[in-house]
């Protein structure tokens, strides 16, 4: 397939459109307003539906009424237009609405900065809005794998009837690299949303009544067992991950999204002074690969875990570990980028 | 000689009791939406999006697809629907709390895109459902649970004139105050409703119909007392009229 | 006897007792039951249906849809 020079939040959204959305709600907030901007281009050339909101609470509101409406839709922001985001999330999955979400972060907390971070782990991964509920996260580490698990993350969407989140920063946002696109998804042969979806009974059907809510504890409580085993089917089927030179290593490192990128150059410098290291890369941060992870302990005399923020995926990795092995932790925040030589210097520390 | 139906309930409601207190005017309303999207003959096209509040229970009283908005974000929810599917009306049903305190936001702007959406505004100037709050159109000197002294305008300002902030946005088609509290009312509301709704199906713009509504449980008083009270109360600070018609230029 | 031009119809059951309906009747038809429905209110009742005018307004008033008002028509060819 033909590789186009793209910037990554202009892939992310270009995917989206081959995969068949053709309604985008948005908010401008730095580093993702080129995937806005993009959207907003790109829109009426295909026939799609851009819209800039007053808010991301309005945007997430609006999301919610084009999924409940049964389209393929998504929005983009980043960390603190996420957060204003999570009222809605928690109700689009209480609805059991399809749609796709793209977090961009940024340093924070607060206002933070502008500069890239994963200090939005916890949020993402665990609930920032209320209820028993779960996104599904995926974490790409390059551009290509940007745009197909954003092409992925709408059948994902559509097959569970959930939201999903594609987790990335403005490293990978701002980052220009070859990339060849899938074909543009046929739209007539999207999932039928029809048994559910909001589109007027047309005087054919009982009326369809979607929403988060139940007055009656009893029966909330089931809807809320349903979803819960649908999200058994999510840890069961939907677990994404990469394993690079583990075959040998008596260190795995544990990175995700562009961490997970720049450590395999720590791997490639350590493996020449002859030091066994390995990267195990989860690119689905929800259902997390714990049971994937937990096998090499086995093997590995400890984990090195290095992420963007002061330590909160590190948990995770421990969950995963169980206390087999000692689970080392390495970060930096506020937007700064750990290099690999810091990175290889803590390793050298720790051996 | 045979009996004909001179009065009855309109097909667009599901036949299901309301949950309104007695003497409560959500249902009236509910009736006349009912009433006038039987006669528009889009009864399998329109879609509602109810609020949170009293009200929260509406999509049941309908016989229509239906969802149930966060706090005041029923225009941003009907906005995304709308624009997924134009072809279909889509009404908002919405509280004065939802609308013109906590979604405040989302009806300026989705009025000011001229979004093709209606919206139906009851405003009886307390939070019925949370047990008679003050609401942003709590009159002055009105008690409310949070205003058990009176509404003082040094500490929580004046009641919002929705509709007078609305008719300034250049995106409304329609946009009217109005009250149920005579039969005359009760047939005037429903032409103005009509109108929100032509509004949107002529593509002209949003339209907002603002029905001043008794809430006799927690005003304290019976449904008759309440029906004086709006009008000797409500009405001097929320004056009924027309403030915006462009569908009648249309016609 | 002519047969009565009006049918007043009220769902007792659904009836709140708010008497909107029989305060706004111009010409008395309609007044409070002693009795309690299973909701437990004094609902509304028809007591003297022939002063009945069929204007509806105990309809239009109803805040909960509980009253139908039949007019009795000439069978149209």
């Amino acid at each position: 397939m033909e590789k186009v020079l793209a910037r990554g939040t202009e892939a992310i959204a270009e995917a989206a459109i081959r995969a068949g959305c053709r309604l985008y709600f948005g908010y401008p907030i730095t580093p993702q307003s080129e995937l806005t901007e993009y959207m907003a281009r790109r829109m009426p050339e295909v026939g799609g539906v851009f819209l800039q909101g007053e808010s991301e609470v309005a945007v997430v509101n609006m999301v919610y009424g084009a999924a409940i409406a049964g389209k393929r839709v998504m929005t983009s922001t980043s960390s603190p237009g996420f957060s204003l985001m999570q009222e809605g999330i928690s109700y689009i999955a209480g609805a059991e609405l399809p749609c796709v979400f793209v977090n961009v972060v940024r340093g924070g907390p607060g206002l933070g900065d502008i500069q890239p971070a994963q200090s939005d782990y916890f949020q993402a991964t665990k609930g920032g809005g209320h209820g028993d509920y779960r996104l599904i996260v995926f974490s790409p580490e390059s551009l290509q794998e940007a745009v197909e698990l954003t092409m992925y993350a709408f059948d994902v969407a559509d097959r569970y009837r959930n939201p999903v989140l594609l987790l990335t920063d403005g490293l990978l946002g701002q980052m220009m690299e070859p990339v060849s696109f899938p074909e543009f998804v046929d739209l007539d042969s999207l999932p039928d949303h029809s048994s559910w979806a909001l589109s007027g009974t047309g005087m054919r059907r009982e009326a369809h009544r979607v929403s988060s809510f139940d007055m009656d504890p009893v029966s909330l409580e089931k809807k809320n067992m349903l979803i819960q085993s649908k999200y058994k089917e999510v840890v069961k089927n939907e677990i994404l991950y990469e394993e690079y030179q583990l075959d040998d290593a008596e260190i795995v490192i544990v990175a995700y999204g562009t961490m997970g990128r720049i450590v395999k150059s720590v791997v490639n410098q350590a493996r020449e002074k002859g030091i066994k290291v390995g990267v195990f890369r989860p690119i689905s941060l929800w259902p997390f690969p714990y049971v994937q992870l937990s096998k090499w302990s086995d093997q590995a005399s400890f984990f090195f875990t290095v992420e963007m923020s002061t330590g909160q995926f590190v948990e995770d990795v421990k969950i995963a570990v169980e206390g087999k092995r000692p689970v080392e932790y390495y970060g930096r925040t506020a937007g700064i980028i750990p290099t690999p030589n810091e990175i290889f210097a803590k390793l050298m520390e720790l051996i | 000689m045979i009996y004909t139906e001179r009065f009855k309930a309109p097909q667009s409601l599901s036949g299901k009791e309301f949950s309104y207190c007695p003497g409560c005017h959500h249902g009236i309303v509910h009736r006349l939406i009912a009433e006038v999207i039987d006669e528009l003959d889009i009864q399998g096209k329109t879609i509602m999006v109810a609020p949170v509040g009293c009200a929260v229970f509406a999509n049941d009283f309908f016989e229509l697809d239906g969802t149930i908005a966060a706090h005041g974000r029923a225009p941003a929810v009907a906005t995304g629907i709308k624009r997924a599917r134009p072809e279909n009306v889509v009404f908002t049903y919405q509280g004065d709390g939802d609308l013109a305190a906590i979604g405040t936001a989302e009806i300026i702007h989705a009025a000011n895109r001229g979004e093709k959406i209606t919206t139906i505004f009851i405003n009886n100037a307390i939070y019925g459902m949370t047990g008679g709050q003050m609401a942003p159109t709590t009159l002055l000197g009105m008690k409310t649970t949070t205003t058990p002294y009176g509404r003082s305008e040094k500490n929580e300002g004046y009641p919002l004139r929705v509709s007078e902030i609305l008719k300034e946005i250049r995106g409304v088609a329609f946009l009217s105050r109005t009250k149920v509290t005579t039969p005359q009312d009760v047939i005037r509301t429903k032409k103005q409703i009509k109108k929100a709704f032509l509004a949107q199906i002529e593509g002209l713009g949003y339209g907002l119909v603002e029905v001043l509504s008794t809430c006799p449980t927690n005003w304290g008083l019976t449904p008759i007392e309440s029906m004086q009270w709006l009008e000797e109360n409500m009405v001097k600070e929320f004056p009924i009229g027309v403030f915006v018609d462009k569908v009648d230029k249309v016609k | 006897m002519d047969k009565q031009k009006f049918i007043v119809s009220i769902d007792e059951d659904r009836c709140k007792g708010c008497s909107l309906c029989i305060e706004v009747c111009p010409k008395e038809v309609l007044e409070f039951s002693k009795k309690y429905n299973e909701k437990g209110y004094h609902y509304a009742k028809v007591s003297k249906i022939e002063n009945c005018i069929g204007c509806g307004f105990c309809y239009q008033m109803c805040p909960d849809v509980c009253i139908s008002v039949k007019v009795l028509e000439k069978i149209k060819s």
